[in-house]
C-alpha cells in the first residue's frame, strides 16, 4: 500500500516586487510546540483552549534582572507589584516572595493584597478612587497613602482628627518630562506649585506624617531620559521639604510604565528591537536621583512599581482555529477562539502569533479575527501566517500584563490560567467560569420567573 | 460554466506561475500546482476532488472547500477564462 502524501491547502500568492522592506527584515517563523518544555497540545488537550499560561521561571529571572539593574546602580531600593497589571494571587505572591511590596489602585485591590497576607505597612495605596472606608482601613494599616487630590487629602486630616492615628502619607507629584501625553489628571502638578502647596499644606496640618514622594509619568514609555527628569523634579521638591521644614521626605516612588518587548500598533519596527531595557531605566532614574541637589542624612528609599516590563513576556495565551473564510478583497481570514474579550491588549499591541505545530514554508497573508459577534474583533489587521487549519493551535506572545484583569465577560466565559513551576510542573491557578459562576450572582423577580412561548 | 485556465499561463515544475497578459508573477504551493494542472488539463471540479483524495491523506470536503476557495483565488487574479469572457 502507498502512503498518501500530507495534505495542505491550495494557495497562489501574487509576487510583489514593488515594495522593499528598507530593513530588509522578513518575518521568520518557527513553531512554538512547547512552553517552558510543557508541549502546548498537550496543555490544550488537559485545560481546554484558550487557555493563558503562565511561567515562573520567566517571570522570577525577570524580577530578578529588574532587582539588580537598580540595586547595582542606587543603595536603597524597593519593588512593589502592580497590582492592576495581573492579580491573580498566585502571581502576586511570586512577586511576594520575591520581596515585593503590593501596589494597589482600589479598595478591592487592597483587600486582594491584605488577602494574600501583604502587612499593612507594606501596602502602598495609590489611585483617584479611595473611599472613606478604604482610607480608614488604610490608615490603621499604616499603609503608605498616595494622595491624589485635595479632597482626599481633607478627607484624611479628618480621618485623622477623628482617629488620632497619624496617616503616613505620600503625595502623587505629574509634571512635564518632555513627552506628550502629560498625565496630568493624577495628582498635584510641579510646574504649577500645585504639588508645592498640597506639600505646605500637609506639613502644616501637624496630623500626617509626609513619608515620600510619587509620580507615575505615562504608561508604556520608550523614554529612559524622561524617567531621569522626574527623579530630579522630586528630588528638587524633597530638598525644598527638607530647607523649609527640617523634614527628610523617606522614599521617592519612581512608579512604573516601563515599556515591554511587545510591538505598539503603528510601531514601523519591533519592540523587541526598539524597547529600551530595563537597566536603561534603572540607568536614568538613580544617576538622576544621585546627581541631584537632594542631599538628607539618609538617601531615600527608591520604589519602583513596574508591572508590565516584569511580566509581559512571563506569559502567553494557546488558542485554536475555529474556521478559515475568505474576505471579499481576497484576503485570507482565519478565526481564532480568542478575542478581544480575552486579549485587551490586542488593542494597542500587535502581538506575536506563531502556530504551536509544525508547518510548510508556504505562508498567507491574513485578518485574525476573534470569536466575538463584534466587528472590533481584530486580533491582527494582516499578518504573514503559515496555512492553519481548523483545531490548529496558536500561542500568542507577552500576554502576561493587563490581559487577566482587563479580561471581559462578554457572550462567552474567562478560560483556565495555569502556571508553569521551575520544575516544569503545571498548576491550575485559576479556574474557568461557568454559566452558574455568572448566573450566582443575578436575582430573578417572581413576577419574571415564568413564561409560555 | 466551466473553469479554463487562460491558454498563454507559463506554470514551471516548481510552482512559479507568470501571466504574460498582465505581467504578474504569482507562486502555488504542491497541491495548489498540482490542481492548477488538473485545471489545465481541463479536468472538471469532480473529477479533481478525486485525484486529490486518492494522493493526499485528507478527506473530500475539506478538498472542495479548498478547492473552490482556490478558484476564486485564481478568478480574482484574472487567471481563469470563463466561458462567457
Amino acid at each position: 500500500m502507498t502512503t498518501k502524501k500530507v495534505y495542505e491547502r491550495p494557495i497562489i500568492k501574487k509576487l510583489e516586487s514593488n515594495m522593499p522592506n528598507k530593513f530588509g527584515m522578513r518575518t521568520i517563523f518557527e513553531p512554538v510546540t512547547h512552553l517552558d518544555g510543557v508541549e502546548v497540545k498537550a496543555l490544550a488537550k488537559e485545560y481546554g483552549s484558550p487557555l493563558f499560561v503562565i511561567s515562573e521561571k520567566k517571570l522570577r529571572k525577570n524580577f530578578r534582572a529588574a532587582r539588580q539593574a537598580f540595586e547595582t546602580r542606587y543603595p536603597r531600593v524597593q519593588f512593589a507589584w502592580s497590582y492592576k497589571t495581573n492579580y491573580l494571587s498566585a502571581v502576586c505572591n511570586m512577586y511576594h516572595q520575591e520581596g515585593s511590596w503590593a501596589e494597589v489602585v482600589s479598595g478591592f485591590e487592597y483587600d486582594k493584597a491584605i488577602n494574600n497576607g501583604v502587612e499593612g505597612s507594606k501596602i502602598i495605596f495609590n489611585g483617584p478612587d479611595k473611599s472613606e472606608v478604604d482610607l480608614r482601613k488604610a490608615v490603621t494599616n499604616n499603609s503608605l497613602i498616595h494622595i491624589d487630590h485635595l479632597d482626599e487629602l481633607y478627607m484624611l486630616q479628618d480621618i485623622a482628627k477623628s482617629t488620632g492615628r497619624r496617616p503616613k502619607v505620600a503625595i502623587r507629584v505629574n509634571m512635564d518630562t518632555g513627552i506628550y501625553p502629560i498625565w496630568d489628571r493624577f495628582g498635584f502638578n510641579y510646574e504649577n506649585g500645585q504639588a508645592w502647596d498640597a506639600l505646605n499644606k500637609i506639613m502644616f496640618s501637624g496630623v500626617m506624617d509626609l513619608m515620600g514622594l510619587h509620580t507615575h509619568i505615562g504608561t508604556f514609555m520608550l523614554s529612559p531620559a524622561a524617567y531621569g527628569v522626574a527623579a530630579s523634579k522630586l528630588a528638587h521638591l524633597a530638598q525644598s521639604v527638607l530647607n523649609k521644614y527640617g523634614h527628610e521626605i523617606k522614599y521617592i516612588d519612581m512608579g512604573g510604565g516601563f515599556a515591554s518587548k511587545n510591538t505598539l500598533k503603528g510601531s514601523y519596527l519591533p519592540g523587541t528591537d526598539i524597547s529600551p531595557s530595563i537597566d536603561d531605566f534603572a540607568e536614568a532614574i538613580t544617576s538622576a536621583l544621585m546627581n541631584s541637589d537632594y542631599r538628607p542624612k539618609n538617601p531615600p528609599l527608591l520604589i519602583i512599581e513596574s508591572g508590565r516590563a516584569l511580566i509581559d513576556d512571563a506569559a502567553w495565551l494557546i488558542g485554536s482555529v475555529l474556521a478559515n473564510k475568505r474576505l471579499s478583497d481576497g484576503r485570507r481570514s482565519t478565526i481564532l477562539d480568542v478575542g478581544v474579550n480575552l486579549l485587551f491588549t490586542a488593542f494597542w499591541y500587535d502581538h506575536k502569533i506563531t502556530p504551536a505545530q509544525t508547518f510548510t514554508s508556504y505562508t498567507e497573508d491574513t485578518a485574525l479575527f476573534g470569536p466575538l459577534c463584534m466587528n472590533i474583533d481584530v486580533l491582527r489587521e494582516s499578518i504573514n501566517m503559515p496555512l492553519l487549519n481548523k483545531e490548529d493551535l496558536v500561542v500568542i506572545h507577552h500576554v502576561g500584563a493587563y490581559n487577566m484583569t482587563q479580561w471581559m465577560q462578554f457572550i462567552t466565559l474567562r478560560p483556565k490560567v495555569v502556571l508553569i513551576d521551575e520544575q516544569e510542573k503545571v498548576h491550575l491557578i485559576r479556574n474557568n467560569e461557568t454559566l452558574d459562576t455568572i448566573a450566582s450572582l443575578e436575582v430573578m423577580p417572581p413576577h419574571l420567573s415564568f413564561f409560555e412561548l | 460554466m466551466t473553469m479554463k485556465i487562460k491558454n498563454n499561463i507559463a506554470v514551471s515544475d516548481n510552482g512559479f506561475v507568470f501571466n504574460p497578459g498582465s505581467g504578474e508573477s504569482f507562486t502555488v504551493n504542491p497541491v495548489g500546482l498540482e490542481m492548477l494542472n488538473q485545471l489545465r488539463k481541463g479536468l472538471s471540479q469532480t473529477e479533481i476532488i478525486a485525484e486529490i483524495q486518492a494522493a493526499y491523506n485528507t478527506e473530500e470536503a475539506i478538498i472542495e472547500r479548498d478547492l473552490l476557495d482556490f478558484l476564486d483565488m485564481l478568478r480574482q487574479y484574472r487567471l481563469i477564462q470563463l466561458d462567457d469572457e
